[in-house]
């Protein structure tokens, strides 16, 4: 497969540039956060976002989805990557239509699915317990109770779950700890009883939250694909998650790049253009070979997702491990090469380093990822 | 009966298959006819390399024949035009020919500059004498090139280059030092750039020239490395001879070719080593020489995590080598790449060697050591200094990619 963008994936990142940067720039995110806005993203532009198609990038023609695939996916992430745009794309349109559309039963498919073509629903995916990723680790217990479950205990840093219609939520059916054996899927409505949520505002003005399940009862259908071999899909769902955070990563890497580029090439010390300086040109010609490899193996991971989901996994650890030390490295060398006026909040180039930071972290950071590639290639 | 069904069936398979596939089949079928046994065995050292020339070396019989082979077929060139003494194939055809070489592990029959650097420069700038006279002997090996770029004082400034170039009226005489040029000692014939004109811009004065390096106006001396290896020379023209014929290009334009050539380079030193994606995986390497935990994990943690970075920069810049070529393809490609992937090719390739000597440990420390780990070690130092340094390269991408000004 050629490693470029087909015509109409082209055409599809000009359109989400564009809509990106007249609709949702940085700005936003400033006004939200100051606004502290009790969403934490802008429902008008979600809005806009479902009808021009991007909420349904992901799920099927026959749910009122456009089902244009992972790279198509990822180039809407990179463009909010370079805008910062904030919204539940990635725990939605990404994460919760290929949950669904993958492991969902018929009647989970028809309920959910067009609803998150259409913006309607909003999903997110509760799997960490404690204080870095670790997706085998499961303390949370599903106890079989009647038809169905009893859900107890406790998910932190859930992306977009304040706001989630419906959660995917990890649980325990049976073996230890830390078994990968033994995790079962289930979809909890938010407003189930028994489920409270404690939001937090992140470094990145998004919100994420802590989500108590206290004897949540759910029906034998709230359980999504098989009892006991839930890890196996979980791992495919935060694998299209990890693929969209490395795009949205690269968006803004580039981004930095950008910026910083544009004011070396206007800022006066000593009398001359700064970028005259070979100390930070080589800077900024190192930053740019870096970004252009994470772009091209961002790219990798996203057609061997579409094309084959089943060899995807060591190519998305080694590109969510790389974009987690190339998007860091831009902008930390971002407000480096900027000097004073990066450290300012009035200046947007320290949003990046602050969302860069969570996405980094967010599913798995560099380490994580460096270590899951290590173990997939058998050392 | 059984037979003419074979028949009818090859047949219509034949009529099915497009000219690629049919491609595919003969290449396959004349490679394994025509590549001896030992051809598909990898080289054991360096002076396993068949390099041709007028006095070319075969180590073992089998080199020449193979060598002789795929001369015949144009296929040491596949690419260059058959009046060219090169095989005619399109770039699909290429890559098919390339990929069934690799399939049966086929060593490349000939090592030679004339192949990567000056025929590629002379197809692009050779007048037709030239090319009909030189590129066949190039795609047959009989003509060994050195190139005679760097002097003493002119390494990463080039073009600040002196060697003299005099035009005597029937012939050029050539005056001058030239440095580091590669196994200049076994070479033929030199492509040099000399200063034609001492008035002009640096830029402006120098042309490309091809001097017989048989003639008592040419000397070379072998220069020895930290790796105790001696692969460049320095190389001593004393009013050497060179005939009007063998001026390429214009008079003042040979910087043009210069560059051209250069980027060449880059890209073979760039995508070779650890940029090639045929060396064995660093982890397999290290997990033979240093085993595993009970965890199953590499049996040095810090170790562990290098070979791991390294592996995935690798995939990275594989990914990227791919990506520029289908932009290029695609017409949308940033022609100063090739000054990034040598940057990171030749970076990665000396971290690659940093590794296996953290990997070898005290047995790498061993100057004769199995391999020749150190040596190799020692020699990528240069990888990042030859072609361009890695500061040229970040020089040329801050200008030409990110257009930031010079003072």
């Amino acid at each position: 497969m050629a490693m470029v963008l087909n015509e109409e994936q082209n055409m599809l990142k000009d359109a989400a540039k564009g809509f990106m940067t007249d609709n949702a720039p940085i700005s936003q995110l400033r006004r939200l956060r100051d606004e502290e806005n009790k969403d934490g993203f802008d429902r008008d532009t979600w809005k806009s976002m479902a009808e021009m198609g991007m909420t349904g990038v992901l799920v099927p023609e026959e749910f009122g989805g456009v089902a244009m695939g992972h790279v198509a996916a990822g180039v809407i992430a990179e463009e909010m990557g370079r805008t910062l745009t904030a919204s539940p794309f990635l725990s939605t349109a990404i994460m919760g239509a290929t949950a669904l559309s993958r492991f969902g039963t018929g009647s989970q498919k028809s309920e959910w699915l067009a609803k998150i073509a259409s913006g309607d629903a909003i999903t997110a995916v509760a799997v960490d317990e404690a204080r870095k990723h670790a997706p085998s680790t499961v303390t949370t217990t599903a106890e079989r109770s009647g038809n169905g479950f009893k859900l107890n205990g406790a998910k932190s840093f859930v992306a977009d779950g304040h706001i989630a219609d419906m959660m995917i939520v990890s649980a325990r059916t049976s073996g230890e700890e830390s078994d990968a054996d033994g995790i079962t899927l289930f979809l909890v409505p938010r407003e189930a009883d028994g489920v409270s949520v404690e939001v937090d505002t992140m470094i990145d003005s998004r919100l994420a939250s802590d989500i108590k399940f206290d004897n949540v009862e759910l029906d034998a259908d709230a359980v999504l694909g098989e009892i006991d071999g839930g890890f196996a899909a979980l791992e495919q769902v935060l694998d299209a998650g990890r693929a969209g955070l490395s795009a949205e990563m690269s968006g803004s890497a580039q981004a930095c790049l950008d910026q910083t580029v544009d004011y070396l090439k206007e800022r006066k010390q000593f009398g001359e253009i700064i970028g005259t300086f070979q100390g930070l040109q080589h800077r900024a010609a190192h930053l740019y070979t870096e970004i252009e490899l994470g772009k091209s193996i961002v790219l990798k991971a996203l057609q061997t997702l579409d094309a084959a989901p089943e060899h995807a996994t060591m190519m998305i650890s080694a590109a969510k491990s790389k974009l987690g030390h190339v998007a860091q490295l831009s902008a930390q060398e971002a407000i480096q090469m900027h000097g004073g006026i990066g450290m300012t909040d009035e200046y947007d180039i320290g949003f990046f380093i602050k969302r860069v930071r969570v996405a980094e972290a967010l599913y798995g950071d560099a380490n994580f990822h460096t270590d899951k590639f290590a173990r997939l290639r058998k050392y | 009966m059984l037979d003419l069904n074979v028949n009818v069936m090859l047949i219509s398979l034949g009529r099915n298959m497009s000219d690629l596939e049919k491609f595919r089949s003969e290449t396959r079928e004349w490679l394994e006819a025509n590549c001896p046994a030992e051809m598909r065995l990898p080289m054991k050292d360096e002076s396993d390399a068949v390099w041709g020339g007028r006095n070319p070396t075969f180590k073992n019989p089998q080199q020449k024949v193979w060598l002789d082979a795929m001369a015949s077929k144009g296929w040491t060139v596949p690419e260059w035009p058959k009046a060219y003494g090169g095989g005619g194939l399109s770039k699909d055809e290429a890559k098919i020919l390339k990929a069934e070489m690799k399939a049966i592990k086929a060593r490349s029959p000939l090592m030679s500059f004339g192949i990567w650097m000056l025929g590629p420069a002379l197809l692009k700038y050779g007048n037709e004498e030239q090319k009909l006279k030189y590129l066949p002997q190039i795609a047959r090996g009989e003509i060994r090139w050195a190139q005679g770029y760097s002097e003493p004082n002119a390494g990463s400034d080039l073009a600040s280059l002196m060697t003299k170039c005099e035009d005597m009226g029937d012939h050029y005489s050539v005056t001058g030092q030239k440095v580091w040029t590669s196994y200049a000692d076994q070479a033929d014939w030199i492509f040099v750039l000399v200063r034609t004109d001492f008035e002009a811009k640096k830029h402006e004065g120098i042309s490309f020239v091809l001097v017989d390096m048989d003639q008592p106006g040419v000397t070379t001396k072998p220069i020895k490395l930290i790796s105790g290896k001696s692969p460049f020379c320095e190389t001593f023209l004393d009013n050497a001879r060179c005939e009007k014929s063998d001026l390429v290009g214009e008079i003042n334009k040979g910087w043009t070719i210069a560059k051209y050539l250069l980027t060449h380079e880059r890209e073979m030193i760039g995508g070779s080593g650890a940029g090639s994606g045929a060396l064995r995986p660093m982890g397999d390497i290290a997990v033979q020489q240093l085993g595993l935990d009970d965890r199953g994990q590499l049996d040095d943690p810090v170790l562990r995590v290098d070979v791991a970075r390294s592996e995935i920069d690798g995939l990275a810049f594989l990914s990227t080598m791919e990506r520029v070529i289908d932009e290029a393809k695609a017409g949308s490609g940033v022609g100063a790449n090739s000054s990034m992937l040598k940057y990171y090719g030749t970076e990665l390739n000396k971290r690659r060697l940093e590794l296996m000597m953290d990997s070898a440990g005290h047995d790498a420390l061993a100057w004769d050591g199995e391999g020749d780990v150190a040596r190799l070690w020692l020699r990528t130092k240069a990888n990042s200094i030859e072609g361009g340094t890695s500061e040229v390269q970040l020089n040329i991408i801050s200008k030409r990619i990110l257009g930031l000004p010079t003072a």
